[in-house]
């Protein structure tokens, strides 16, 4: 396909450096496989509904262990389980990675690790954010660019992009 | 002196004639006295004698006459009338009795005799009857050492122990001197001395086999006398004037493996003969006797048998000899075969990895590289670095792909998919593509097309697609149409295929897609070259749109694979061309039966109609988590009520729902006890709907608590799309199901 346009192909390889940089796994193609005429803009409400849960928990976090008289674990516990959800169903994999950590150092009830995964967290976010804002800056023939990911890589692993 | 009557005068009485008699009447007396008691005596003794009364009257005779000779003795003297009266009487008894003796005598002597006849004839019998048994026993022994020759003969299968056994056992059964075999050399011509059984090392004499004296021998089946002197006897130079024994020579037919036939026992008309020479010991004046001759003749005919079976095995054995070398070098061969297969799958796949992740690196980064502030030249060169990267990557995708083909171990994915969906995939991806080449295409699909079928999905969309890519390189301007249709039997024939038969069936179709262009075109003789691999038409005007040449060989080896037909019809260079390509796909059944497989993979492409309408409630606190759910089932055409949280979801849920998914993954129990309280809820097993928990934990415990709170189903996040299609299938048809954790 060397004949592809250029937006395309920027599309496509942009894509494809977000899953191989980890930013995002399978879980997020399948959601771009979900996108259709009924649901033009799947994927972009999902995003935002996303960023805007992270944000949420995020703050919780912060709020939480803050607290200098007796961190509530358990709360932070709370949110981090709940961000790894998020973070898994729309496949946000590096989120999701350090949500795992961060709940073994709530388990074992360490502040100073949890600190440091909520800084984890929120850079990997603020991140993520960016460059899927990127992606969907690129969206206009959205449609058709679906259609050759959808190709390429439905088309099996013969596929080198 | 008494008167007499006599007429001669009485002789003076001579005393010393007087005393003769007197003493001879005596000793006869006597003699006839004792005769009848030894007769009684010795018949007594004897318990044999059919004679007695024969005895009883000779007995009475004798004693008699015996008597008559006693009273003799008194009338030699003076006697008185007693004397007188006494020896007439005795007289008269002895010749009463004598004549009766004689009489009887006349039946008696016959019969003596012929007892005596008889006794003479009983001699003889017994002398020939010791003659036979000498016979049979020497026929006896005869048969004995037959036997132990041809067991001896026959206990081995080794050639030449056959034959120098047979000669050896001859010549200690029959003793002889000398005992020779003369073989027929190969060319027929001769015969050759090829054993002896006193000679150590035969020296090689020949004699042409034409001899009269041979051909005599060989004419007959018998052991046949030769002479001494002729050239097959003459084996030892003649020392001194020693008699040469009697020679007897006979045939022993070399049997030949052909001459068995199954139906046709060989006749002893086989022209391969062997002599075997036998001779006495000289000066021995020892004769062949007839049972000699009979078992030279037996053991030429166990020779000739055991020979053909030592030959059968000679034949066998190198058989199986030639057999077992031919499958060592098999076996080699095919271990060197399959290492050579190996290394190249093992290069393949090691290719496949290693060839690839740089160029993904490549091109990813080139094309990145692109975004960023370039002059003018190094924009320039990143495309021409993007360009080869891309050109590269379809070559490698292609000689991978065709090299697995090669293999032979491609198999089709069969599934059942969307036909017209293929189509319309095909389209979307071409038409950017084709828009910016100006090119219009344009999708025909029959009425009559059936919108299932069964099929290898992934390689049909490429198939097509290829083509249909080709049609856009390859042409500059004008239109393209695609027209995809069911191919009835007349439309299937391709006058040049002839060997194409397609043979549609019941549960079968056969579909037909043309492509046609408006471009370059091709002239005919390039046709044939387009299928090949590596191999490109040679105008300049194809050149220039690049490829490797792979891409029409790949789509030759799909359309092969479901077993139908790929070519090009063109009008010439500049009008265009047709390429039409045939395959065979089956008719799903009817869709709602669902007895397709369910791999996770392959979906069973029931598509949005068999969902539609399915009233779904979703249960997860997470809000993404359960926008994603919704999305995915409103993909597929259910309808979904939203819950977050448990009692939002008793709430809600009515005998309308279907299917319950809840999300199980919170921390505490609020999941399970949804679910005891939704049986509570719905006593009709009818009227409940399936309770599916969706769980991100891959332990056992929760798998078991699901199952316990009386859930039917456990499906591990995260859910694809297929997953989630195939899950929902199952789940209808067999109301359960544990997917394992």
């Amino acid at each position: 396909m060397d004949v592809v346009s250029q937006l395309q192909r920027q599309f496509i390889d942009y894509s494809a450096s977000l899953h191989r940089e980890g930013f995002v796994d399978d879980q997020f193609t399948q959601l771009q496989k979900l996108q259709d005429e009924n649901s033009p803009d799947f994927v972009v409400e999902v995003a935002s509904l996303f960023f805007e849960d992270c944000e949420k928990l995020i703050n919780n976090m912060a709020r939480a262990l803050e607290q200098q008289q007796g961190v509530d674990f358990k709360q932070v516990d709370a949110s981090v389980h709940q961000l790894k959800g998020s973070s898994s169903s729309i496949g946000a994999m590096r989120v999701k990675n350090v949500c795992i950590n961060f709940r073994s150092f709530c388990e074992a009830q360490n502040r100073e690790g949890c600190l440091r995964c909520l800084q984890q967290v929120t850079h990997e976010y603020s991140l993520l954010k960016s460059k899927l804002q990127t992606l969907f800056r690129m969206q206009p023939s959205m449609m058709a660019v679906d259609c050759v990911l959808l190709s390429l890589v439905g088309l099996g692993n013969r596929s080198v992009v | 002196m008494e008167s007499c009557n006599c007429i001669e005068p009485q002789w003076p009485a001579d005393e010393l004639l007087m005393k003769y008699q007197y003493i001879s009447d005596f000793f006869i007396a006597l003699a006839y006295f004792s005769i009848p008691l030894e007769l009684i005596y010795f018949v007594k003794k004897s318990a044999v004698f059919p004679y007695r009364w024969v005895l009883v009257q000779f007995g009475a005779f004798i004693v008699l006459c015996g008597a008559t000779h006693l009273i003799n003795l008194w009338t030699f003297t003076m006697h008185s009338r007693t004397v007188a009266v006494v020896m007439t009487t005795a007289k008269v008894l002895t010749a009463v009795v004598s004549c009766a003796t004689a009489l009887m005598l006349v039946h008696i002597i016959p019969d003596l005799l012929s007892v005596k006849t008889r006794e003479v004839f009983l001699k003889n019998k017994a002398a020939e009857l010791d003659r036979e048994m000498g016979l049979i026993r020497t026929q006896e022994e005869t048969g004995r050492h037959v036997r132990m020759l041809t067991h001896e003969i026959r206990s081995t299968l080794d050639r030449h122990t056959i034959l120098k056994t047979t000669l050896v056992e001859l010549g200690r059964t029959l003793a002889l001197e000398e005992c020779a075999l003369w073989m027929p050399t190969r060319t027929g011509l001769e015969l050759q001395l090829s054993y002896t059984l006193r000679q150590q090392n035969p020296v090689g004499y020949t004699v042409p086999i034409h001899l009269p004296v041979i051909n005599q021998v060989f004419s007959s089946s018998r052991a046949v006398k030769i002479s001494p002197n002729c050239p097959v006897a003459r084996l030892r130079p003649v020392v001194g004037k020693c008699m040469p024994g009697e020679v007897v020579a006979v045939r022993v037919p070399l049997l030949h493996l052909s001459n068995f036939q199954i139906n046709d026992w060989p006749e002893l008309s086989t022209k391969r003969y062997a002599l075997m020479v036998l001779m006495l010991p000289s000066d021995s004046a020892r004769q062949w006797h007839v049972h000699e001759l009979e078992l030279v003749e037996v053991v030429a005919d166990q020779v000739a048998v055991a020979l053909s079976h030592a030959a059968i095995l000679e034949e066998s054995m190198r058989a199986r000899d030639l057999l077992m070398e031919q499958n060592v070098a098999l076996d080699l061969a095919r271990r060197e075969a399959e290492t050579a297969i190996r290394a190249r799958n093992d290069f393949l796949a090691v290719m496949n990895h290693e060839m690839r992740t740089p160029m993904h690196a490549i091109i990813a980064l080139s094309s990145l590289l692109q975004e960023t502030e370039l002059t003018p030249e190094q924009r320039l060169m990143v495309e021409t670095i993007l360009k080869s990267s891309n050109l590269l990557a379809t070559l490698i995708n292609d000689v991978l792909d065709v090299s697995r083909l090669e293999d032979g171990s491609l198999r089709l994915d069969l599934g059942t998919f969307n036909l017209c969906a293929v189509f319309r995939e095909v389209l979307d991806l071409i038409k950017p593509i084709a828009s910016v080449k100006k090119l219009h295409v344009s999708l025909n699909l029959a009425p009559d097309l059936p919108e299932y079928a069964i099929g290898d999905e992934k390689r049909l969309m490429q198939t097509i697609l290829n083509v249909v890519g080709n049609a856009v390189k390859f042409s500059k301007e004008g239109s393209i149409s695609i027209t995809a249709f069911v191919a009835k039997s007349e439309s299937l024939r391709d006058s040049r295929a002839p060997e194409f038969l397609p043979v549609p069936s019941d549960n079968q179709f056969y579909l037909r897609v043309q492509v046609k262009d408006s471009g370059a075109g091709i002239s005919p003789q390039d046709i044939p070259k387009l299928f090949t691999k590596f191999a490109q038409a040679q105008s300049t005007a194809t050149r220039n749109s690049g490829g490797s040449g792979l891409g029409l060989a790949i789509c030759k080896r799909f359309v092969n694979l479901m077993e139908g037909h790929i070519w090009i019809e063109t009008e010439g260079l500049g009008k265009g061309c047709t390429a039409i390509f045939i395959v065979k796909l089956g008719i799903p059944e009817r869709l709602n039966e669902s007895k397709l497989p369910l791999m996770p993979k392959v979906s069973s492409n029931h598509g949005h109609t068999s969902f539609s309408g399915l009233k779904v409630l979703v249960m997860d606190e997470n809000g993404v988590s359960r926008m994603v759910t919704k999305g995915l089932l409103v993909h597929l055409g259910c309808e979904v009520t939203m819950a977050s949280s448990s009692d939002e979801c008793l709430h809600v849920v009515s005998h309308e729902h279907k299917v319950v998914l809840m999300d199980v993954c919170v921390p505490g129990m609020d999941g399970y006890e949804i679910a005891v309280q939704i049986h509570e809820k719905f006593t009709k097993r009818h009227e409940r709907p399936l309770i599916v928990a969706l769980t991100g934990n891959t332990d056992k415990a929760t798998k078991e608590n699901c199952m316990r709170v009386g859930m039917d189903g456990v499906i591990l996040k995260p859910v694809s799309l297929d997953k989630m299609r195939s899950v929902l299938s199952d789940l209808l048809e067999h109301r359960v199901l544990f997917e394992a954790i």
